[in-house]
Order: structure tokens, then sequence, then C-alpha cells
């Protein structure tokens, strides 16, 4: 058995020497595999929830919706725009047109508190005072439940995310704010958007109880096409009736959801470094042990004419395998439990609530079981050159 | 303490095996340490709110503005001892991810409401009298290199001044320090100066802040002052300070629940490579057992010799890993001064402590059994 062949023969058959034997050392590969299994369950829910959270941000968005705001604010929350700059807005150029005129929508955006079912605690939640336009505007916004709203009565529609973290949003059910009652009449998806989380209601009939006059916080524009954008800022920003910053949606959405991505990126992959190095150790015992357990059999190997090359790789690749089926478990059982579960969290660029799913992608898993065989390649290293050392007459005499 | 070198010379038998050991411990306790901080930074305040203080907000959310002519009424409210209001500021200092919180105050109220924040006496007295003064935290200072006597020019995103203008600035007079855990990241500045200078909603403010006589009687007084205000155009939602500033934590999710979870998972890893390594020496050992049990060693004797070195290897990981946790904590936060609050603390070190310990007991005591059972003729014969 010379040449490359007969080197990857060797390499097969220790490898499977090693993977037939590995229940006569099931104690301490399952260490291994549970370790490494556990990091990854935890690698993969941290990622899940980042993505998820920006799936729901900036799927929001879409490339031919422009966001008109008040120069100098950072989100509609703190914007304000009077009536003369909403049909000022209205009148430009780019803008697609309907039977009612462009497709413009002003809207109001204000926040309530409302009981969060999971933490029994009042939440901060976006209550958005829309016109007319506003589903012209996001297409993907559908009622599934009751009916829309009537212009000037006080009544809601309310986001699908939203109805199932807070109480008191059934259809029927009245929502008090302060002095006013509101009913729920209806439940809207919007597709995994934001607006999911929200609370929708008649922006005429929000303005006087938010002593906001006849101003509006922000305008959404449907643009012709995506490439409109630019003629559109240009005619606003250069209007000297106007002192407004205009943003492509999905650029608005993106600076959004980048705080919370980054900060739950940033903490959650540093946990599962640690936690991975903590692994690896585990991993390192465990083939120390396996290596340990099969010295008189590896020294026999060597006698009988197997190299030393073959006999480290094939302890690696116990170990990748270890690892592999512990990042594999670790990827599933973060799938069973985490994909879909529903969650809501503080966007402090809203300063008020985003529910939002876990969602494990198999981009996630993968990134989670590459992780995971880096852990077994760490691991298994030091314990394949020790058994490729081997001494083979005096691990002969051992035992 | 006879028995010292004997679980000595059994710890490093295997030299590997007891330092990998002992490094994962370590990993463990180090995560522990810092998961641990990072509860503390996102439930700040929540243990050091003060339980005479009182919060109230506009009923609908604390977005809504009230009069600041409540604070009149809410000192002549009986129980009520002092009143202080804040607003939200929200301004931008050189760029939106220098975010710290920004409140317009009166300046005496502030000292008196929150006396755990420590001023020296001539920054104290600028404070009080000079108008376009500013106190910000030791935290919030230290992050931006902030001496007393620098002009901090702050970009409003929602206070347009009365000329139009965007910019603030402000007379940084005084920097205030306070004990381990307070927030020290805010930034305070007048309220007359703010309410003459804003451009609309002159008279309103965020939300008030009270300190009553007796603490006993917080709930009822809270309903109180709800009452007095039920039916006005702003009706008030009264909460302590502890309970707001949970709800608020409680706002960007359980954390407290997700680190419990992590914590767990990661401690039970831990117990099976421990417990796998006492199991694997005690299994070597078993002849060595048996000789040391045939010179006389009894079987309880036995039990701890193997117990011991179970905890040693946990307690020396542990206390590893936690002093690491606390060095990591004292080099600054993760966010770069972001978190209110950055501390291991006292509390949180015990709690580990005693986590070490208990990971070393449990873990040996399946393989203390079994080296305490061993009959010596079987375990002779065996080897």
């Amino acid at each position: 058995m010379r040449g490359p062949a007969g080197w990857l023969v060797q390499v097969a058959v220790v490898t499977l020497l090693n993977v037939r034997t590995v229940r006569q050392r099931l104690g301490s590969s399952l260490v291994a595999v549970v370790g490494i299994a556990g990091v990854v369950t935890i690698f993969v829910a941290v990622l899940s929830t980042a993505e998820g959270f920006r799936r729901t941000v900036q799927s929001a968005g879409s490339r031919d919706t422009a966001v008109v705001l008040r120069a100098g604010s950072d989100s509609e929350m703190v914007s304000v725009l009077s009536r003369e700059d909403v049909s000022v807005i209205g009148d430009a150029a780019g803008l697609r047109r309907g039977a009612g005129g462009a497709v413009v929508s002003g809207e109001l955006f204000v926040i309530v508190d409302l009981l969060n079912r999971a933490t029994n605690t009042t939440a901060n939640v976006s209550l958005r005072g829309v016109g007319p336009n506003a589903f012209a505007v996001r297409p993907e916004v559908a009622i599934i439940q009751g009916r829309a709203f009537e212009a000037g009565r006080n009544e809601l529609i309310v986001g699908r995310g939203a109805a199932a973290q807070f109480a008191g949003t059934a259809v029927g059910r009245t929502l008090r704010f302060g002095r006013s009652d509101w009913t729920v009449v209806g439940i809207f998806d919007a597709g995994g958007t934001l607006a999911d989380s929200e609370l929708w209601c008649d922006a005429a009939v929000l303005q006087p109880l938010y002593q906001r006059g006849t101003t509006v916080q922000a305008v959404y524009a449907k643009l012709e096409s995506p490439e409109a954008f630019a003629g559109f800022k240009d005619a606003l920003t250069s209007d000297p009736r106007l002192n407004v910053k205009v943003m492509r949606e999905t650029d608005y959405y993106a600076e959004q959801s980048q705080m919370i991505t980054a900060l739950i990126s940033t903490i959650g992959v540093g946990i599962a470094l640690l936690m991975g190095i903590g692994a690896v150790f585990g991993a390192v015992n465990t083939m120390y042990t396996a290596v340990a357990a099969r010295t008189r059999e590896i020294a026999v190997l060597r006698a009988l004419g197997f190299g030393g090359g073959p006999v480290a790789v094939s302890v690696l690749v116990e170990s990748l395998l270890l690892a592999g089926s512990g990042g594999l478990a670790g990827g599933a059982i973060a799938y069973a439990t985490f994909h879909g579960f529903r969650t809501s969290t503080m966007n402090w660029q809203s300063f008020s609530q985003v529910t939002f799913a876990f969602a494990v992608t198999p981009g996630i898993v993968a990134r989670g079981v590459a992780y995971a065989l880096a852990m077994g390649l760490a691991g298994g290293l030091l314990p394949a050159v020790r058994a490729a050392r081997l001494p083979i007459v005096s691990a002969l005499r051992e035992l | 303490m006879k028995y010292g070198p004997l679980i000595w010379r059994s710890l490093v038998r295997r030299k590997t095996r007891a330092v990998f050991t002992v490094l994962s411990i370590l990993v463990a306790f180090l995560l522990f340490g810092v998961l641990a901080a990072l509860n503390t930074a996102f439930t700040a305040g929540v243990e050091l709110a003060g339980n005479d203080r009182l919060v109230v907000t506009h009923k609908v959310s604390i977005i809504q503005m009230l009069p600041d002519s409540y604070t009149a009424r809410l000192e002549a409210t009986a129980g009520v001892v002092d009143v202080l209001h804040e607003t939200y500021f929200g301004g931008i200092y050189q760029k939106p991810s220098n975010f710290f919180m920004q409140c317009p105050v009166v300046p005496g109220r502030l000292l008196r409401l929150y006396p755990e924040y420590r001023l020296p006496e001539d920054q104290r007295r600028a404070w009080l009298t000079d108008r376009t003064c500013a106190i910000a935290g030791r935290q919030t200072a230290d992050r931006f290199g902030w001496k007393v006597g620098d002009r901090i020019p702050i970009q409003a995103t929602i206070w347009t001044k009365r000329d139009g203008g965007r910019s603030w600035e402000f007379n940084l007079c005084g920097i205030y320090d306070a004990d381990q855990g307070v927030d020290t990241t805010q930034f305070f500045f007048n309220y007359d100066y703010f309410d003459e200078s804003r451009s609309f909603w002159q008279g309103q403010v965020g939300w008030y802040v009270i300190r009553i006589g007796d603490p006993a009687d917080a709930a009822a007084l809270a309903r109180r002052i709800d009452e007095q205000f039920a039916n006005s155009p702003a009706e008030t939602k009264t909460a302590t300070e502890k309970a707001f500033v949970q709800a608020f934590a409680r706002q960007i999710g359980d954390i407290g629940l997700i680190i419990r979870v992590i914590v767990t998972a990661v401690f039970f890893t831990i117990l099976l490579v421990a417990a796998n390594t006492m199991a694997q020496s005690v299994r070597e050992r078993t002849s060595e057992l048996a000789v040391l049990k045939t010179l006389g060693y009894s079987d309880g004797l036995v039990l701890a010799l193997v117990m011991a070195e179970s905890c040693a290897m946990a307690v020396s990981g542990g206390a590893a890993g936690l002093g690491l946790a606390w060095l990591l904590t004292r080099a600054g936060d993760p966010t770069g001064g972001l978190f209110p609050a950055w501390f291991l603390s006292r509390a949180d070190l015990a709690r580990g402590g005693f986590l070490a310990l208990a990971l070393g007991l449990v873990a040996g005591v399946v393989p203390a059994l079994q080296a305490m059972r061993l009959r010596i003729v079987d375990a002779l014969r065996r080897a």
C-alpha cells in the first residue's frame, strides 16, 4: 500500500475502526457532542434573533417608497410637518398617481401604553394615524379579520404581531387611551413587516386628541419607479417652502434597525465564542481520552505498518464527526425550539415595541455547523498529534 | 490538611486532562460573570431605585406631556415631600450613536430628589445660579473627555429654538459622581433656560419624580395622585420608581430569563465535562484506591478524598473565571459607555462562588460513591 491511494485507504480503515469503537467510549463522546450541541443552539438562537429583527424592520421598506420627515429628525417620532408641507410634497414630480391624485400618505405616529401578555408589564406600542392612501402606499397590508376603520370614527385596526403580543386587542374590544375610547374593528397582516407591531387609526381623529392641529409627522410617498427617487428628493430639498429630509424607505428602516441588530449580534456572538472555547476544552478532553483508551490499538496498527499521518487524521476525523453531529443536533434543537417564536423588544429609534419572529435560516444553521466543525478541529488537533507521536514499543508495553 | 499532597497528586496525575477541565470550568464562570454584569446593566436602577420615590407619567404614554403647573398641585398633596419634573430632550452630540440622556430640570429640585448625585461645592453653586449651566454624570464626561468649563453643543431633534435654530449650547459647570450602580450617564440642564428658548409647548414637561414621606404609603398615595388628575386634559399614571424602571427594562425583553437559559445550558454542559473527568480519573485509579483501602483508609475517607479533588478543580476554575470576569468588567463596557451600569456585583460574585462549590459536589458525587463502594478484592483482581 504505497502512494496517496494507499494513504487514503489507511485513513479510511483507521477511521472506520475508530467510529466502530465509539460505543465503547460513549460517555465521553456524548459529553463532547452535548457540549457542542449546547453551544450551537445558543449561537443559532442568537443569530436568528438578530436576523428576525432585521427582517421585520427592513422588509418593511420598499425601494419605490420615499419617507419625508422634518429636517434634523432622525425618526418620525420627533418629526412635524404642516398641512401645507404635505400638499407641496404631493405636488412634486416623480410620484405615482391614482384616482385620488398622488399616492401620498401623511401620518401621525404616537405611542400608547398596552399590557404585554408575556411580561405582564406595560409596553410602548405605536399608534399610527393614517390617511386613505396608507393602504395604497403599503400594498402588503391586508385585513385578515374584521374590517378597516371608518374615517372620522374612534376605530382601530391592530397588526397581527401586536394582537398576539398585547392584551385587549381582540376584535370587538374597547381600548381606553386617556379619556377616549377606541373600538378594535379589525386585525391586519402586514406580511411580517414593522407595521405588524402597530395599531392604525384615522389620522384626522387622532390629531385633535393629541393636540396636533392639522400637522402630521411623516409623509410616505409612492414613486413612479425606484429610479424616480433622486429627482423627487432634489425637488423637495431645493424647494424653499420646505425644510425636509427625504429618504428611501429601505434606507430609513435599515438605519432604524442598525443599533439593535448590532447590539444583539455583538453580545450574542461574544457569548457564543466564549461558550465555544469552553466546549473546545471539553472536546480536547474527550479526544485525549479516546486516544488514551486506544493506546494499545494504535500501537498495534503502527507496528503493522500504518503511518503516523493516517492515525492522526483518523483522530481528527472522529473529532470532526462528533462535532458535526453536535452541530447538527444544536441546529435542529434551535430550529425546533425557536423558529417562528414571536417576541417583542424595544426599538429605541421609534421608542416603541417591535414584535418579531426568530428566523432560523439555512444560512444560520450552516454557520452553526461550521462553527461546530471549527470547534471539533481545534479540539482534535492536539490529541491527533499525540496519537501520531505515540512511541510504539512503550505503548505496546502499557496496560 | 495532611491529605492535601495526596489530593494534589491525584489531580496532576493526568496534567492535560486536569488543565483542560479546569479551563472549561473557568470559561463557564467567566461567562457567568459577564452575563451577570450584563443583567445588571439592563436592569440598572431596579435595585437602587429609591423606594421613597414615585414617578408620575401621562396616563396614555410617557411621550405625552404634562403641564409644569402640576408641580404645585403635587406639592400640595398630603404625603408628598418634594417634586421634580423632567423632560426628554433627545438631542445629538456630534453623531447619533453618541447617545446619552439629556434632561432639562429645575436645578435645586434635582439635587434634592437625587441626593446620591455628588457635586463639589463650587460646582453646585454654579449649577444653582447660572442659567446656561449644565451638569454631566461622571461616566458620560469620561466617555467624551469633557472637563468642567467646556462648552457642549447639542443638536436638537425635537426641540427647535425660538429663533428656528436647532443648536443648543451649554456650559458644563459641573460633573457629578455617585456610588457604583447609580446611573451617571445623564446630562442635566436648566429648565427655565430651556422653557424660554424652545419654540413650542412652553410649560409642558415630560414626567414627574416625587419624594414621599412614608414608603409604606406609596400605593395609596399613587392612587390619590391619579384620582386628583382624573378627568383633566392630562390624566396621570403613578408608580414607584422601582416599578417604573422595571417595566422599562422589561420593554427590551426578559433579559433575566434569556440569561438564565444561557447560564443553565452552559452549566449543564460543564457539569457533564467535569463529572466525566472525575469518573475517568476514578476508573483509572481503581487499583490505587484499593491499595489505599488496604492500607486502612476508611470508605468515608476515600469518598471525601474524591469529593475534595472534584471540588478543588471546580473551585479553582470557578475562582479564576470569576476573577477574570471581574477584571474584564473593570476594563469598561462593550458598548463604549452606553450602559448606565457595568460591573460585577458582590452578590453575583457570591452566587458564582456558591455555584462553583455546588458544581464540584455534584460532579464528584457519583465517582466518589463508586470509589467508596469499591471492594478491595474485586478492585485488585480487576487490575
